[in-house]
């Protein structure tokens, strides 16, 4: 406070004085004691003060300089500050108190800047090769990767044999291995362009779209529960799932798999089709645990669309810039919140979403359900009831700390009951008929406090319950979809300083990064154009580049997560543009894209281990042999169960339970999890379709390295432990796997060979053979030694093959 | 097409034939852990000597309420059953309560114990004979109010999703000492948590180094026994012939992951056969068992538990994770509460004493807490119930105690004001408990990152201090 006195005084002596000389006088002190967190190279909070126009301006925080009012003024408030949190600089020698008052005097005067001296804004990165246009160079896959191991001498291996190549490319392409038919047929075929063919064949089918759509869940996310404590489950997410085989299988160029995902709901006349895309973002994680603040929990979801975007599309670590500039790449604070507001201008809508031959039982049952479900409203008088209750609730929300009972009730409906707060305070008449029925449905099933000294009433409310359960399970609902529309009170986006939700500074509009070429046209639906613009240099990159790790093991760039200035160099920059390049000119086909990959000789050769190459290139990097690819978790359990002829093969539908060890469903919060096997063909269907559980996973997904669908996963590292081993070895599901494979073989006459070519789809050299009859012959003795049938011996046949390391590869 | 085939046939060379002869395996194996090396769990040394080896880390889930454990606030009573003044409610943010809401005064009886005369209260009797071992933390902060947020936080050191576990962290450390016993162990009691999974999971770490579930009844590991109808012969019969179909495939191809898989075969088989010893309590002196109250109620599960973990360290086993279940004591805190300290009081004091007497508690640090504390202020759901009121969360000023390897014992660092609202000396972060936590390992917590999206990543963020004082 002295000081503040003392400086005052300062200030009124030097007004008095011949007016300030900025250069001379304001100047030299922003140059040696603020430029350097606040200047060309680096603007911390978005501050700089080479350059009048913008120091005026201010940073994320607003303005710091409020011309003619130096006591208003934050900057000096800052240098004047005994806080050392606060007081600017924050390292180095304090503003002397002439210093001091020549910037209050200057201010006080005005504030006025003459002239700009402004350099040039440096971008940080802006020379990163990722930032560069897309080249053409003209070339094949198999050019660049030749003229990168010559130059290497590192020679090229020879191509794989053809029972490898089937097994690699089926398993690649729709993710099953080949049947011992299709590995014995494509063996004998002597077409020269048989391996062609069977691409043509593989690409059509309708497992193509299963096998991808894993790689982009991942992406998206992906999971039928919220996450978090509660954990609850999403009935209808496989919706989305499904839009994205269905996107897969029909070739759906990847832009408008882009802008469909993006913006759907934008689109004019936009179809349900394209608003379930947007389910894209619904994947995000729900916290509903009562206590839970609100804003921040929007605040969380937002950050994590804005984060798994920028990861999807752009490989950008963007959430660095959440709390403050990327220290590394061009990516702003303010750039960030920018991005951040496109999502924040969205609100979640759930809808109807009906497939195919839905609509005609519904619409035939809906009448009389109406009728009947108003009926039972009425007989049990819900409608005076919920018009009290929500008085009530009302009351409490404009009361806080008023009746902590119902304090607790307000906050757990809000977490519990999406939109609750709004919906309760929107007129009766103006409620759509779905917001009016979730909230006597929310009301029949949480009467709350009100009426808990009500036995009687309580009773009633069971009976209730149990006749709408029953009336409910016997109408043809129509499948409902998770989707994104325009925010109906369209937020206004403020920059979260440090990251922190409650400190807010100024306001941004909606917009992408400055590094890169600008939108067309503004928005959500302008941005998911802007992804896929021919002129947008790291979209089709990212997007080649994780395609090639999924048939290499490894992207040309190795962290496909982020191509940024942090992420490794490309291997083979002329190979990725030129990828890059011509997916975009072949009208974004991925189908065209997988094609010209797998038809190269580089993909075709042997995966065989060359010291070698071992020793110049341990990464295998220069791509002088194929990669050795562990099978993902659904994958290892498809082939099983395809092994044994039980997989069920039924494109698309809701997500599937499997039989889970006990102990597992109970790790969940408060034994909430409640996992209702699923009968029938359903329990052999493919991994994909697996619900997926955020905090209580199915343990083979667990084991074998599936991501935990939390955050954006780019690729899945294959890791080697004895879990998996035991899981393999000891999970009822792959001993049935080996008993139905025993099963289906023991008329074969050649059945250990048979078995052998089924699992792992060569013939077996003698050796093998010879391993594996000595195996029979010992599990036969064991077998008579406990008295059990000698049949079993070839269920351990099974076992045995099903365990092995060929098994759980693809060479 | 006949174009690029023969373009193919001049190209790409003649097979290239190799054997695998007598490579020097170890020296082609990718380092990162992720899958090529043998074994990712070696033992590895520190960055320093720590004094501890192992972890024990009694995670109390939901908050235990430290006014009525280990930190008095008698002042409280003044207040009970009224608004608290103002002053100390300023800069208060709750789950559920409201600032107005009134105070609970606690009706334990403290008493003080050992020669430091630490204060505990009548709940926690079996603790008072440890005043002397403990470092009692009155102190501790946390960023969260919710629970999974704040389990996250405890654990990985961001409310985010994505990063390693702490055990995560100490097992890529520090590899495993165990060769038949998984390096990261997590044994529950009670319902499941809000945190589930993540409480141990590997975020971005290899999931080699994730926590592997022990259950105390059933099958202790999934998928440990081998399934119906197969009996150890057959098992043991069947992996005979898997390996040798595996180093036939190996001589054939090559690839050093084969010999990993080979390897993980192997330890497989013998946490098969070594899992039940560990499990098996006969060797047990009945004197053991009583003191952790193993065979009676309410003791037995965590009991068992409590044992294991005794039985786990000594076997080698380097970080486990006990989590229990049901602190969150918003409603009905007196016998709430009393339910759980009556059924973990006496084992989490039998671990103490049974580590002490054998000689290991100097090299296992004991970590008892959970992700946050409780209100001095009244939480009420049912307003015609007076013994229904209750606590709600609380991020300032809450209780955690850590004892044996590197700790000194018989202290308390940190003081909150009179009524418990806030922390008036020596406040310890999260961030600064995970940094202690791991130069008692022996790291220091700059330094043992791990690179991922493009920057190393640690368990303290960007944050995190040893904190000195807790240090023998």
């Amino acid at each position: 406070m002295r000081r503040l006195l003392l400086s005052l005084s300062i200030v009124a002596g030097a007004m008095a004085q011949s007016p300030v000389d900025f250069s001379k006088d304001v100047e030299p002190i922003f140059k040696r004691s603020c430029l350097g967190c606040h200047g060309p190279a680096v603007q911390t909070n978005g501050l700089r003060f080479d350059d009048g126009v913008a120091a005026l301006k201010g940073g994320y925080s607003g303005p710091v300089i409020v011309p003619g009012r130096a006591a208003e003024s934050e900057i000096i408030r800052r240098v004047l500050s005994d806080k050392s949190a606060i007081v600017m600089p924050p390292t180095g020698p304090r503003l002397s108190n002439d210093e001091v008052a020549r910037l209050q005097a200057w201010i006080n005067a005005g504030a006025v800047w003459p002239k700009s001296t402004r350099a040039a804004a440096k971008r940080r990165g802006a020379s990163h090769w990722a930032f560069q246009p897309i080249q053409r160079p003209a070339g094949s896959v198999d050019s660049f990767v030749l003229a990168r191991l010559k130059a290497e001498t590192l020679p090229p291996s020879s191509r794989a044999t053809k029972s490898q190549l089937i097994r690699r490319l089926k398993l690649d392409l729709i993710g099953l291995p080949p049947t011992a038919e299709e590995v014995a047929a494509f063996v004998a075929d002597p077409r020269p362009d048989a391996y062609e063919r069977l691409v043509d064949t593989y690409l059509a089918s309708p497992h193509y779209g299963e096998k991808w759509a894993r790689q982009w869940l991942d992406l998206a996310r992906y999971a039928d529960s919220d996450g978090y404590e509660k954990d609850q489950v999403r009935p209808h997410a496989w919706r989305y799932r499904q839009w994205v085989i269905n996107a897969l299988n029909a070739d759906m160029p990847f832009d408008q798999f882009t802008i469909e995902q993006i913006a759907g709901d934008l689109l004019p006349n936009a179809t349900t089709d394209q608003k379930v895309a947007t389910g894209f973002h619904r994947n995000v994680l729900v916290n509903r645990e009562a206590g839970v603040d609100r804003a921040e929990a929007r605040f969380e979801q937002i950050i994590n669309r804005t984060n798994t975007v920028t990861t999807t599309w752009l490989g950008l670590t963007a959430g660095c810039a959440q709390c403050h500039d990327h220290k590394f790449d061009p990516i702003s604070q303010k750039e960030y919140y920018q991005l951040f507001a496109l999502f924040n201008g969205a609100d979640d809508v759930d809808l109807d979403a009906p497939l195919n031959g839905e609509m005609g039982p519904y619409l035939r049952a809906l009448p009389a359900y109406r009728q009947q479900r108003q009926a039972l409203l009425d007989e049990y008088k819900i409608p005076a009831l919920l018009f009290s209750w929500e008085d009530k609730m009302r009351e409490t929300w404009a009361n806080p700390g008023k009746d902590p009972e119902f304090d607790f009730w307000v906050t757990s409906m809000s977490a519990m009951f999406d939109h609750a707060k709004r919906i309760v305070h929107t007129p009766f008449a103006k409620r759509s008929q779905r917001e009016q029925d979730r909230l006597f449905t929310y009301f029949v099933n949480n009467p709350g406090p009100q009426f808990k000294n009500n036995k009687e009433l309580g009773e009633k409310f069971k009976e209730l319950r149990t006749k709408l359960q029953k009336l409910d399970s016997e109408f043809p609902a129509l499948t409902q979809a998770y989707t994104i529309a325009a925010h109906p009170d369209s937020p206004v986006t403020k920059i979260a300083v440090r990251g922190d939700y409650k400190n807010l500074g100024i306001a941004v509009e909606p917009g992408t990064l400055s590094i890169l070429p600008p939108m067309q046209e503004p928005g959500r639906l302008g941005f998911a154009r802007w992804l896929v613009a021919k002129d947008n240099p790291l979209t089709a990159r990212v997007i080649v580049n994780r395609y090639w790790q999924e048939f290499f093991g490894r992207g040309l760039v190795k962290t496909s997560e982020d191509i940024g200035t942090q992420g490794e160099k490309p291997s083979h920059p002329e190979l990725l543009d030129h990828l890059a390049a011509s997916f975009m000119d072949g009208s974004w086909s991925v189908k065209k894209l997988h094609r010209e990959i797998v038809t190269s000789a580089t993909y075709q050769q042997s995966s065989k281990f060359r010291p070698d190459v071992a020793e110049k290139d341990s990464d295998n990097m220069l791509l002088a042999r194929q990669s050795r690819l562990r099978l993902s978790a659904e994958q290892i359990r498809d082939a099983a169960l395809y092994a044994g002829d039980i997989l069920d093969l039924e494109v698309g539908g809701k997500s599937i339970k499997p039989p889970l060890p006990k102990g597992v469903a109970e790790l969940g919060y408060g034994n909430s999890v409640k996992w209702a096997e699923s009968a029938g063909k359903d329990r052999y269907r493919r991994g994909l379709y697996i619900h997926y559980q955020r905090t209580t996973p199915y343990p083979l997904l667990v084991n074998f390295d599936a991501p935990d669908s939390n955050v954006s996963c780019s690729r899945r590292r294959p890791s080697n432990t004895p879990l998996q081993a035991l899981n393999l070895l000891n999970d009822p599901v792959f001993l049935e796997a080996a008993q139905a494979l025993a099963a289906r073989t023991a008329y074969s006459p050649a059945r250990l060979q048979n078995m052998f070519e089924i699992v792992i789809g060569r013939t077996p050299s003698e050796s093998e053979k010879q391993s594996l009859a000595r195996y029979l012959d010992k599990q036969l003795t064991i077998l008579k030694a406990e008295g059990r049938s000698p049949a079993e011996a070839w269920t351990g046949v099974a076992r045995v093959l099903l365990n092995t390391d060929e098994f759980i590869n693809r060479n | 097409m006949e174009q690029l085939n023969s373009a193919r046939r001049r190209q790409f060379l003649k097979h290239w034939a190799y054997g695998f002869g007598s490579m020097a395996l170890g020296d082609l194996l990718v380092k990162d852990g992720y899958a090529a090396s043998p074994s990712p769990l070696a033992p590895k040394a520190p960055h320093f000597k720590g004094k501890a080896k192992s972890v024990i880390f009694l995670f109390m889930e939901g908050g235990p309420s430290q006014m009525d454990l280990f930190d008095p606030k008698p002042a409280l009573m003044k207040y009970h059953g009224k608004p608290v003044p103002t002053e100390f409610t300023k800069d208060l943010k709750l789950a559920f309560t409201k600032p107005n809401a009134a105070a609970l005064g606690s009706p334990r009886v403290f008493r003080p114990c050992g020669q430091s005369g630490m204060m505990m209260s009548d709940y926690i009797p079996h603790m008072h004979d440890l005043a002397d071992d403990i470092c009692l933390v009155r102190s501790m902060h946390t960023e969260a109010i919710n629970h999974h947020p704040g389990q996250l936080f405890l654990f990985t050191g961001s409310v985010q999703f994505g990063r390693p576990t702490m055990g995560a962290w100490s097992v890529y450390g520090l590899g495993s000492e165990s060769q038949n016993l998984p390096g990261f162990v997590v044994l529950s009691s009670g319902v499941g948590t809000s945190g589930g999974a993540s409480n141990f999971m590997s975020g971005f770490l290899p999931s080699t180094y994730q926590g592997t579930q022990f259950r105390s009844g059933g099958e202790p590991i999934l998928y440990l026994s081998n399934p119906e109808g197969i009996s150890s012969a057959t098992q043991r019969a069947g992996l005979d012939a898997i390996k040798e179909l595996n180093e036939s495939h190996l001589a054939d191809v090559g690839d050093p992951e084969i010999a990993a898989r080979i390897q993980s075969y192997e330890l497989a088989y013998r946490m098969q056969t070594s899992a039940p010893e560990l499990l098996d309590f006969s060797k047990e002196s009945k004197e053991t068992l009583d003191l952790y109250g193993i065979g009676k109620e309410p003791t037995n599960q965590y009991a068992t538990n409590a044992l294991l973990a005794r039985r786990m360290v000594e076997r080698g086993v380097r970080f486990v994770l006990m989590m229990d279940a049901s602190w969150d004591t918003h409603t009905n805190l007196n016998s709430a509460l009393k339910k759980k300290t009556d059924a973990t009081d006496q084992p989490v004091a039998a671990l103490l004493k049974d580590l002490k007497q054998r000689g290991l508690l100097d090299e296992t640090l004991v970590v008892w807490g959970g992700e946050f504390g409780r209100t001095p202020i009244s939480e009420i759901r049912n307003t015609s119930d007076p013994e229904n009121a209750g606590r709600d969360h609380h991020p300032s000023g809450y209780s955690m105690w850590l004892a044996g390897g590197g700790i000194k014992g018989g202290q308390v660092i940190g003081e909150t004001d009179e009524l418990g609202f806030t922390i008036t000396k020596d406040k310890v972060e999260v961030h600064d408990l995970q940094a202690t936590i791991l130069h008692c390992l022996g790291f220091d917590h700059l330094k043992l990152t791990y690179r991922h999206m493009g920057r190393e990543f640690r368990l303290t963020d960007v944050h995190g201090n040893v904190v000195k004082a807790m240090l023998a």
